[in-house]
């Protein structure tokens, strides 16, 4: 049974120092390099009080909103998955000497807790964990779950989706959908900031019980919830249809719109960088150059690379449209041969973070339009 | 076991790459310990007698003499490698491509007739074999360690081809052309600087060459959205790399461009 309770801004303080008390790291939103990142907050003082961020495709700004919202945007830059899978891991080192082969100490997995966590984000843990923890029976990646099993996920719904946001067409928002521990709804009510905070775990339940001066909320305090939540459901910045998606998209193999995208991608690899859910990995071994001290990294890939698909000699995707096609392919279709969901959970940061502002819902419309499934070109697989 | 013999020349540069070499501080020793540094003027007076077995290049190829000298470098060396913009591109000098010299060599020479130099300054790859080419200007000093290491263990050097994003990301930055509007040559360029403009909010100047797959068109038509003239996108493409064929054909198409409408 989940508690709700109601507070003002100092009861968010309390929360992030209760989760400090507790041995978390609390990672959160902050403003850095004119755009919001995530990383070390110590209280209510360093999130983004007041700032909102303008999301287009190929574009971002960071505004005063005017206010005193404390969550008035969206999806930071970069997602969760920095902390969960870090762009760059040493998976083992060690040294060879007289004595034999020794590793060097792993370190311990960090403790955190992320406060802030949208909906959409907090599916994309979900997907994640499917990929990395419960790979089709297949053992856990190095590393993953021992940090995400100590993870403490604080959510907030969002009551202004951003521009570039479509969680409703993936059902993952803007109500937070389950895997949170605690779950905030920021309201303007009556001309104050009010916090509706829910449990979303037993553990979640913990926190919140172990808190004092939270308070029962009012019923007009859930109406207004409810009624904020229900209109940001209906002002999404875009819709992605899914219907029949994947059928539609491994069909169209040879679409020539592939083509048209190849001359406007700048295979940069923005798009699957910051995507929460993009799960690629590279991995480099070092030796150093006495050959005694060896290395072993994992670093974040993307099938935008000509190094990702080499193979034999030489890359199976030259060409830039095969390599976009690869990515939206895989984000929409072949996940669910993989993982029995898609890859994608609308948070829009690809279509934000694009250079170029390529928009993953427009080129998966472009293809429904054009669909070239009956045609002869259509038959056949993948070129 | 005698160790493989390392040289190192150096044609038209400034000498910041093989001022990478001697900065590799703690790992200068380690390589010492590997390799004989058999002839490196900068670092030490001893000479020995070739043939190398690893020959490191820095710069590029503007006189008749240089012109020269690389072959018989050539001929001395069993793994050539280029290091550095000038070498791997032409470097700055290249400038000069587009330009009179002998204009130049009249207006800041007063005895240009003693001068013997070359139209052009061009990389080393188009003179002789190069076995491997590190970019950077100037490299990477723990790249340069790590050419040498894949040398002495008889693997590719581990470098990336890829763009300066994927490095921008991994770092964590937010993309200064989305979140500021500042334009950044990272999506055309080759890794290997650890995107390190971006994280001081400006946009990467091409440092590192084109990468593997630069699609210079696209990148120029947004700079342009940005508000940067095809004149300022000539000067974007003509940098340290102006000579690598992707920017050189880019700024040449912007340079037309500019011509055609009275930029
Ligand atoms: S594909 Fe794009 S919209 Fe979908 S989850 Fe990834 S970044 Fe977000
Ligand atoms: S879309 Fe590309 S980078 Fe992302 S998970 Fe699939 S193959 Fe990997
Ligand atoms: S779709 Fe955009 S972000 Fe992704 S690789 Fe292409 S240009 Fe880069
Ligand atoms: S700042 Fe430059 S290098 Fe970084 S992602 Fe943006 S375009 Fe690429």
């Amino acid at each position: 049974m989940s508690e709700m309770y109601v507070s003002g801004q100092s009861g968010i303080g309390r929360l992030i120092q209760a989760l400090a008390e507790r041995g978390h790291r609390v990672i959160g939103p902050v403003v850095r390099n004119k755009a919001l990142v995530y990383d070390e907050i110590n209280g209510v003082e360093d999130l983004p009080k007041g700032w909102t961020d303008l999301q287009e495709p190929g574009r971002y700004r960071l505004e005063q909103r005017g206010d005193e919202k404390l969550f008035g945007y969206v999806v930071g830059s970069a997602s969760w998955k920095q902390f969960l899978n870090p762009p760059e891991t040493v998976l083992w080192s060690g040294t060879i000497n007289p004595e034999g082969f020794m590793t060097d100490p792993a370190p311990e997995p960090p403790k955190y807790a992320f406060f802030g966590v949208r909906p959409c984000e907090v599916a994309a843990l979900g997907v994640l964990d499917k990929v990395y923890a419960t790979s089709n029976g297949l053992p856990s990646m190095a590393g993953y779950s021992a940090i995400r099993e100590q993870a403490f996920i604080v959510a907030v719904n969002c009551v202004e989706p951003g521009g570039n946001c479509f969680c409703v067409s993936m059902d993952t928002g803007p109500t937070a959908r389950g895997g949170h521990d605690i779950v905030i709804t920021e309201i303007a009510h009556n001309g104050n900031m009010r916090y509706l905070i829910e449990s979303g775990t037993a553990a979640g339940a913990e926190v919140l019980d172990g808190m004092a001066n939270l308070e029962e909320p009012t019923k007009s305090e859930i109406e207004a919830r409810d009624y904020f939540l229900t209109e940001a459901a209906a002002a999404m910045g875009r819709t992605l249809e899914v219907d029949g998606l994947p059928e539609l998209l491994k069909g169209n193999a040879r679409n020539p719109r592939w083509d048209s995208i190849a001359d406007r991608c700048l295979a940069c690899a923005n798009c699957t960088m910051v995507c929460p859910t993009c799960f690629c990995n590279t991995v480099d071994d070092n030796l150093s150059l006495d050959g005694t001290h060896a290395t072993r990294t994992r670093k974040w890939d993307s099938c935008f690379t000509l190094g990702f698909s080499y193979m034999h000699g030489r890359p199976m995707r030259e060409g830039i449209g095969a390599r976009y096609r690869q990515w939206i392919t895989h984000k929409l279709a072949t996940w669910v041969d993989q993982f029995e969901e898609m890859g994608c959970v609308g948070c829009g940061r690809c279509i934000t973070w694009c250079p170029v502002g390529i928009d993953i819902t427009q080129e998966a419309a472009a293809i429904r339009r054009a669909d070239l499934r009956d045609t002869p070109i259509g038959i056949g697989g993948f070129v | 076991m005698a160790l493989p013999k390392l040289a190192v020349y150096k044609f038209a540069s400034c000498d910041g790459c093989q001022l990478s070499i001697l900065d590799v501080e703690d790992h200068l020793l380690d390589i010492a310990s590997v390799v004989h540094i058999a002839n490196f003027p900068e670092a030490s007076r001893e000479v020995v007698e070739g043939p190398y077995d690893l020959t490191l290049v820095e710069g590029s190829i503007t006189t008749p003499h240089d012109a020269e000298r690389i072959h018989e470098i050539r001929r001395q060396s069993k793994y050539l490698v280029t290091i550095g913009a000038c070498a791997t591109a032409g470097g700055i000098q290249a400038l000069r491509n587009w330009k009179d010299t002998d204009l130049f060599a009249s207006t800041v020479y007063a005895n240009p007739e003693y001068l013997d130099t070359l139209h052009t300054s061009t990389p080393i790859k188009n003179h002789v074999e190069v076995n491997f080419e590190l970019r950077g200007c100037p490299v990477d000093k723990m790249a340069l360690v790590e050419v040498v290491a894949a040398f002495v263990q008889g693997r590719r050097p581990n470098i990336p081809e890829y763009s300066v994003c994927v490095e921008c990301k991994r770092k964590g930055t937010p993309c200064v052309m989305v979140s500021h509007g500042t334009p950044c040559l990272g999506p055309v360029t080759q890794a290997g600087c650890g995107a390190l403009c971006p994280s001081y909010n400006r946009g990467c100047y091409g440092c590192f060459g084109p990468m593997e797959s630069p699609n210079t068109d696209m990148l120029a038509a947004a700079w342009q959205r940005l508000g940067v003239s095809h004149r300022g996108l000539v000067d974007a493409f003509r940098g340290f790399n102006a000579y690598a064929e992707p920017f050189r054909i880019a700024s040449d198409h912007h340079e037309a461009l500019a011509v055609a409408q009275g930029e």
